[in-house]
């Protein structure tokens, strides 16, 4: 691995985006983004609708490949090395990604077998995975009858069945009111304080980015404008007393609904009434 | 992370019968679909066969046309269960279901047999309404062990080659109503041009070329040899066989081409 952060040994970089571009027609999404992130750091990044968020997300987890540029994960490009990308990675989509005609144990099952996990360890983490998202009274129900939060919790223990290096979060609290949200994001915290896992999420909720976030990322256009510590990205601003949404509106613009289409909006509505 | 070295192919076939397996834990919970299926073979058999079985219309040689097309309906059936088997993917995209799947190192080839050899084990179903069915009319079956068996493998088969192919155009229109639309348009030229209801002998010649082009023409003859008492096949069971497992393998693997797409 090539340059480390400043104030970082190198090897302590888990994921590493260099130039990442990603162009749809004569639309660029994503504008040549480097950036990197520390092991057992919490990165947030942020930014408008259509800043290119979920498409950066989306080339991080293999699911789209890249224009030009490249991007390592534990070491491993995401475009010549994906399968093993794949393994050592967790992603939560922003739409509902468990199967409500499954019980919340069959859902942890079936990720359980897709990742190898040794026959022998299967049943002891599936219901650490449960105990861990305090589940455990209903892992045995149907997920078509869970709330909002259980449903988010239990895709984040799917996610994290197989111990990721990096857990990629896309929008984990849209749609969640305020103490599901506290209760989401206790897991989460927990997820690094007890493996070490690097939590790497999407958000549009800058108090959630203020109160767990190391650093922060905020994209515009497809561009990335700012990246630091909330008080760093504060004190950029000049002068005192400035918030993270006077930092957001510096950088990502005062226009709040700048991209996005007809599809997302949905997806992005649907979800949250699925979910609320 | 657990090192161990999976094969690639024992990961294959594993991770295959792991999709199948919670696709057909999932019917548990809904068994109305089962029922509702049922309908469209009694409707064909009880009303369009009986009637054209009495004009005398059809030409099928030393077999009564009741037995002829019973065989016809059981391939026809599984036909249209699987050809809309592909708006279950799209409503796993609209979800997230599909793109957490295709972040996971699954091979993707797994996912789509996987999905596939479900829908292929789902329409067995089918195949105990269309028995009960000629039991009531008379058709005479065949019951010899290796009879019943290739029946149910052809079913299984038979399904999974077109549940496969309606994923494939899930992954290329990947909205619901093209969708529908797309499934309408297919299935009837699918089911008119092949063997299911009359022999291809009494076609035009350009229909016959169509039909010998048809995998369902195949299906329905493997069926039609195995299901019926003192039938012979068209083509030979071996050849139905090739054709059928042949075109399942080049659908699974463009439809493990295309599956990504859905995700981007």
């Amino acid at each position: 691995m090539s340059a480390g952060l400043a104030g970082f040994p190198m090897s302590n970089i888990v994921l590493e985006i260099k130039t990442l571009t990603r162009r749809f027609g004569t639309f660029t999404a994503v504008d040549a983004l480097t950036l990197s992130v520390n092991a057992g750091e919490v990165f947030g990044l942020l930014g408008s609708n259509g800043a290119g968020k979920t498409t950066t997300i989306k080339m991080l987890t293999t699911l789209l490949p890249p224009t030009s540029g490249e991007a390592r994960v534990a070491g491993f490009s995401i475009t010549t090395q994906a399968v093993d990308v794949r393994r050592v990675i967790g992603y939560v989509p922003q739409a509902v990604s468990v199967d409500g005609s499954l019980t919340g144990y069959e859902n942890l099952l079936i990720f359980a077998k897709l990742y190898d996990l040794p026959h022998s360890e299967r049943q002891a983490r599936i219901h650490e995975a449960l105990e861990f998202m305090g589940l455990t009274a209903d892992g045995g129900r149907l997920v078509g009858e869970y709330s909002g939060g259980m449903v988010r919790r239990l895709e984040i223990a799917q996610s994290t069945l197989h111990r990721p290096r990096v857990l990629f979060l896309d929008e984990p609290t849209v749609g969640l009111d305020p103490i599901a949200r506290d209760a989401v994001w206790k897991h989460l915290v927990d997820l690094r304080a007890n493996y070490g896992t690097t939590l790497f999420f999407t958000t549009h909720y800058l108090e959630e980015a203020q109160s767990y976030c190391d650093r922060i990322a905020i994209m515009h256009l497809g561009k990335l404008d700012a990246l630091g510590t909330c008080k760093e990205l504060e004190a950029s601003l000049g002068g005192d007393g400035h918030t993270l949404n006077d930092v957001f509106v510096h950088y990502a613009g005062s226009a709040l609904d700048s991209g996005g289409n007809l599809h997302d909006v949905g997806a992005e509505r649907a979800t949250a009434q699925r979910l609320g | 992370m657990s090192a161990t070295f999976i094969h690639p192919l024992t990961g294959f076939v594993e991770k295959t019968f792991v999709i199948t397996e919670f696709e057909l834990r999932k019917l548990r919970h809904d068994f109305t679909e089962l029922v509702t299926r049922a309908l469209q073979p009694a409707l064909w058999l009880l009303i369009f066969g009986e009637v054209f079985s009495r004009s005398g219309a059809m030409h099928t040689g030393n077999i009564p046309y009741l037995d002829f097309i019973a065989p016809g309906i059981l391939a026809q059936s599984v036909l249209f269960v699987a050809i809309f088997y592909g708006i279950n993917v799209i409503w796993e995209r609209d979800l997230g279901i599909v793109q957490k799947f295709l972040a996971s190192p699954t091979p993707r080839a797994a996912l789509v047999l996987g999905k596939g050899f479900s829908a292929g084990i789902r329409s067995l179903s089918q195949a105990v309404v269309v028995y009960g069915l000629s039991l009531l009319l008379g058709v005479k079956l065949n019951w010899r062990p290796l009879a019943l068996l290739n029946v149910l493998v052809v079913v299984v088969l038979g399904a999974t080659l077109f549940s496969t192919f309606s994923l494939i155009i899930a992954c290329i229109v990947k909205t619901r109503e093209r969708f529908m639309g797309v499934g309408q348009v297919l299935t009837m030229p699918l089911f008119f041009a092949s063997n299911a209801i009359y022999p291809t002998a009494i076609m035009p010649g350009w229909l016959k070329i169509v039909s010998h082009l048809n995998p369902l023409t195949y299906v329905v003859d493997a069926l039609r040899t195995c299901m019926l008492a003192g039938s012979a096949s068209s083509f030979g069971l071996g050849r139905d066989y090739a054709v059928i497992l042949v075109t399942t393998t080049v659908m699974v693997f463009i439809g493990a081409r295309l599956y990504p797409r859905l995700a981007s």
